[in-house]
């Protein structure tokens, strides 16, 4: 589904990925874990198409398309969708008409009519129970006013709305009590499927408690220096990351 | 000058038709005429006045109404679908049959203006003019001239209104361009509590001129909130002042939100007379094609301990011009003032424009106060964001723009205001974006 090949990216002319490679299927949830400032939020913001990155070699195949060469909205549209680690407040911009908008945009994508109304109502209710959130934050602006665990919800939430292909959630797990990383995490499992795949970028092993990754891939300095499965979760959860950086150096 | 003749020709002619009125009316009509002729209608030279041309009002040949006929289902979809008291206009001219006062509260009266002169002119005539006199413009000069219809509203000591008072203004599409110059006095007694909703609407092809005079008096702890809906028809030239005059621990809330008009131009003032008199002005004016809105409010605290905020945004598309004048005055010695006052606006074309002028005057030194304008543009983050959900650049701006109303209409504590202006602000943004289809479905939940 996603091949990154030997992937630069430079801001402002600091390189921060020194040849990133990695392929997910179908199916599969992935763990990027690593240091901070090794880059693990560079690969999810260049993949969604955030400015200011600029990538100076490789690639980065999304179904076999050239994902640098699509718009920020087709990408989305497309089935891949970032869950922001600082989710951005948007004052005036009521949850339920950006729900609304995004769906229909990616229906017109697809050549189907926006959504009717009781349809859209009934999906959305259901997703809103699924996060234990209260109806009156559609109602509310996006995330303006939300608590940190609001925030991050809200992200779940509207990938339960909008089903991504391949959902990219950076740092979900930050700043949540228990009881949101609880929600949180069922709400990442429930997308879990055959035909979708999920890329978690964290810097602790807690939400991998909850969501069981399929692979661990550790990010330092810019490069994966060691993939493994959950178990690598644990190794470093017990270690740290400074072994895994000196075996790599 | 013989643009002002045209008017005081039609004056003239109206005289000659009247029946013998009180000596007060007739000596204000006449001072009202004077002033009127001896200043003509302001020009850009005129300081008040710099950015508003009103060339196309003083050339227009309006004609004084003759009818109030309005077929009622028209004005059923005109009218605000609130439960109130109503009074309809068509075009100036008082319409019973589209109003109904009926079981008012004891110690509350809502009349039209003609009927307050015959059932007691004494009692009108002592504050009518008093915060507006003649020297105010020459649209209040003119207006005190033709002056003969419009509302008086009268709120006993301690009565407090659970419905609100719609004043309905209809414009009507006819041959020849009217004029009407509605007069509109409030006195709102000691702890009175009312909303008093000015709603001016109309038929599409409307071309006519409504200059309208308020005047609204707030005795000590009296509480209003004043919507002013002004959804004229796009051909229309809407002129209007509403000024107030608040007493003790009186509260005023303005809510004046300005959709319609080929050019308007509103004046909003309010003296805050009486220690801990608060107001807050809460203002949208959207312009598209080439409609010219011009906003002057004025806070004049005059008081000690009083306290005002302003907020006001601006949404311009095409050519549409668009004015900011607020005025911020603290009086000598007023301590212990607030006075915040922020304007912004959003240009949504390269050819729209905007003249924003923020003003604060003081005299008193222990005071807090501040102002702000911003002009701008979208905030390029959220666009980015809107956009990772799938959303194009076009309709990520128009939902932003409809954001930047909703903070104004956020304080509107009426849905069906609400609702309207935000349905009329999504279907007037230029984006092939459906979000009147997006707002319909946020009123369907909230059902």
């Amino acid at each position: 589904m996603l091949e990154v090949n030997d992937l630069h990216v430079s801001i402002e002319g600091t390189e921060i990925l020194k040849g990133l490679t990695l392929t997910i299927n179908a199916g599969e949830v992935h763990a990027i874990m690593g240091p901070n400032g090794a880059g693990k939020s560079t690969l999810s913001a260049v993949i969604a198409g955030k400015d200011g990155y600029v990538v100076t070699q490789g690639t980065i195949l999304y179904e076999g398309k050239d994902v640098l060469e699509m718009e920020i909205e087709e990408r989305a549209r497309a089935g891949l969708l970032l869950g922001f680690q600082y989710p951005v407040e948007i004052p005036g911009v009521k949850n339920i008409y950006l729900l609304k908008a995004a769906l229909n945009a990616q229906r017109a994508a697809r050549g189907k009519d926006d959504i009717p109304a009781p349809e859209f109502m009934k999906l959305i209710k259901e997703k809103i129970a699924d996060m234990k959130m209260d109806a009156s934050f559609l109602q509310r602006a996006v995330n303006e006013g939300f608590s940190g665990g609001e925030k991050k919800r809200n992200e779940i939430l509207q990938m339960l709305v909008l089903q991504p292909k391949l959902a990219m959630l950076d740092e979900i797990d930050s700043g949540l009590d228990i009881d949101a990383m609880r929600v949180v995490a069922d709400g990442v499992n429930s997308l879990r499927n055959a035909e979708r795949a999920i890329l978690l970028v964290t810097h602790y092993q807690r939400l991998l408690d909850y969501v069981v990754p399929d692979y661990v891939h550790v990010l330092v300095d810019g490069r994966i220096v060691k993939s493994g499965d959950a178990e690598l979760a644990k190794e470093l959860e017990a270690n740290g990351y400074e072994g895994i950086e000196e075996s790599a150096a | 000058m013989s643009e002002t003749l045209t008017f005081l020709d039609a004056l003239k002619a109206r005289n000659s038709q009247r029946e013998p009125e009180p000596t007060w009316i007739a000596a204000r009509r006449q001072a009202g005429a004077a002033r009127f002729e001896a200043m003509g209608f302001p020009t850009r030279r005129d300081e008040e006045w710099k950015y508003t041309n009103v060339r196309d009002i003083a050339r227009g040949n309006f004609v004084l109404a003759e009818s109030n006929e309005f077929s009622p289902a028209s004005a059923a979809a005109l009218t605000l679908p609130v439960e109130a008291y109503r009074l309809t206009f068509v075009d100036g001219i008082y319409a019973p049959a589209l109003s109904d006062v009926e079981n008012l509260p004891q110690g509350v009266q809502v009349l039209p203006l003609s009927q307050a002169l015959e059932d007691n002119h004494e009692a009108v005539g002592g504050p009518l003019g008093r915060l507006t006199g003649v020297e105010f413009s020459a649209f209040a000069a003119l207006n005190t001239a033709f002056m003969e219809e419009g509302a008086v509203i009268r709120l006993g000591a301690g009565c407090v209104l659970e419905k609100p008072i719609v004043l309905q203004f209809l414009s009507r599409d006819n041959a020849a361009p009217t004029m009407c110059h509605p007069r509109v006095l409030v006195e709102a007694a000691a702890r009175s509590e009312a909303t008093i909703i000015e709603h001016y609407t109309g038929e599409a092809n409307a071309k006519n001129l409504t200059n309208a005079v308020a005047e609204l008096m707030l005795d000590r702890g009296a509480i209003m909130t004043h919507y002013k809906l002004q959804e004229a028809p796009l051909g229309d030239y809407h002129v209007a002042s509403i000024h107030v005059e608040q007493g003790r621990d009186s509260r005023y809330v303005s809510h004046n939100l300005n959709l319609g008009g080929a050019l308007v131009r509103n004046d909003l003032i309010s003296d805050l007379n009486g220690k801990g008199a608060e107001t807050t002005f809460n203002g949208l004016f959207f312009g598209q094609g080439r409609q010219h809105v011009d906003n002057h409010t004025k806070v004049n605290h005059n008081a000690p301990l009083t306290f005002s905020n302003e907020n006001y945004k601006g949404i311009l598309d095409d050519r549409a011009h668009g004015v900011f004048n607020g005025r911020v005055y603290v009086k000598r010695d007023s301590q212990k003032v607030e006075g915040f006052q922020s304007n912004q606006n959003l240009l949504l074309s390269d050819r729209a424009h905007i003249d924003a002028k923020p003003e604060l005057e003081i005299y008193a030194d222990d005071v807090k106060c501040s102002h702000g304008t911003t002009t701008g543009r979208l905030d390029e983050e959220a666009i980015y964001v809107l956009r990772t959900r799938g959303l194009d650049e076009q309709s990520a701006r128009g939902l932003l723009t409809l954001a930047f109303a909703g903070e104004v209409l956020d304080e509107v504590a009426l849905d069906a205001i609400a609702e309207r202006v935000e349905l009329a602000v999504a279907g007037k943004l230029p984006e092939r974006f459906n979000l009147a289809g997006l707002v319909e479905t946020a009123a369907a939940l909230s059902e």
